[in-house]
């Protein structure tokens, strides 16, 4: 990092991402809960958050364990919803021009809120600050309360009693409100993939609506009223 | 196929589908129209993420009033541009005083 470091951008990125590192810790809990109800060990949960480290393909996996589905089919669900962070590397690789063991240690990193970090960002100096920082403490809290909350889970019983299930939407939109705010191709993208999200969820197995979303992507391409 | 199958399917497959985007070619996004659909993906992922945590139980759209209720409070606060964590503690409160009331 050459940023100076008494920058004060520089300070409230990081303190912004370690924010984002606590709140992510809060369902980080949920789904170590959800994990043991599933039927998962306190070993496999735990290292299911280490080495998979990707909160929605974690969840879509042991919601399918849970509902009952093959192990296939949260496997595939699984990697299908995880799919999403290889566009986010993509999207990341000339940002954070890592090399060597750094990048294979990116690669790890890649997910949601890292990649929702650093591309906010004004400079690509800001941004692998962001990046970094919001990959640690999400791992940090992520893994710590993924222990908590599957050590807990008999205690505590239904995570959704605490009011988790509304956190995770509420976390994701977070995240998305900067790219609204970017501009009016952002917003009908959201749109059409809320919308392709929808009418799926019903149709199609658990993963499916999420990355059929990027479907959305056409509308970013025809512009309605172009043409006058 | 045992559960410690797919956790270990699971991490190795969602490591290297991470590490396969930092390994595609650079010229693959000089070009701006791949840019910018690159740059536009999280934006549709992370909508039908919103959607799907907010709506659905499985292959079942579920309209749960606290879950609802808390996420849409969670929303307000993200529309006031509230830190991170007070839309977080926000949505998870209303939620939780919701299903003990």
């Amino acid at each position: 990092m050459t940023a100076a470091p008494d920058d004060p951008t520089r300070a409230s990125v990081i303190r912004d991402s370690l924010g984002v590192g606590l709140a992510v810790g809060a369902y980080g809990f949920a789904f170590g809960a959800a994990s043991v109800a599933a039927g998962l060990s306190v070993l496999q949960t735990s290292l299911l958050s280490l080495l998979a480290f990707t909160g929605g393909t974690q969840f879509a996996v042991v919601g399918v364990v849970a509902g009952g589905g093959s192990l296939a089919a949260a496997l595939s669900s699984g990697l299908l919803l995880g799919s999403r962070n290889t566009l986010y590397a993509m999207r990341l690789a000339p940002l954070l021009q890592a090399r060597g063991l750094r990048r294979l240690l990116a690669a790890h990193g890649t997910i949601d809120e890292s990649t929702a970090m650093a591309i906010a960002q004004k400079s690509p100096q800001l941004s692998r600050v962001a990046f970094w920082w919001t990959f640690g403490g999400v791992f940090v809290f992520w893994n710590l309360a993924t222990l908590l909350g599957a050590v807990g889970t008999s205690a505590l019983g239904d995570p959704n009693r605490f009011g988790l299930d509304a956190v995770v939407p509420a976390a994701f939109l977070a995240l998305l409100a900067p790219r609204l705010r970017a501009g009016a191709i952002e917003r009908r993208v959201a749109l059409g993939g809320a919308a392709i999200a929808v009418v799926l969820i019903p149709l199609t197995p658990p993963g499916v609506p999420v990355l059929a979303s990027c479907a959305a992507l056409l509308l970013a391409t025809t512009i309605p009223g172009r043409r006058r | 196929m045992s559960l410690w199958t797919l956790v270990i399917a699971t991490a190795v497959g969602c490591y290297l589908l991470k590490l396969a985007g930092y390994l595609v070619p650079a010229r693959a996004l000089e070009h701006p129209r791949v840019r910018r659909l690159v740059e536009l993906l999280p934006v549709a992922l992370l909508a039908a993420l919103v959607v799907v945590e907010a709506l659905a139980a499985g292959r079942h759209l579920e309209f749960d009033g606290p879950r609802l209720a808390g996420f849409v409070v969670g929303a307000v606060a993200v529309w006031r541009r509230a830190p991170f964590l007070v839309v977080v503690v926000l949505a998870g409160l209303t939620a939780a005083l919701l299903r003990l009331a």
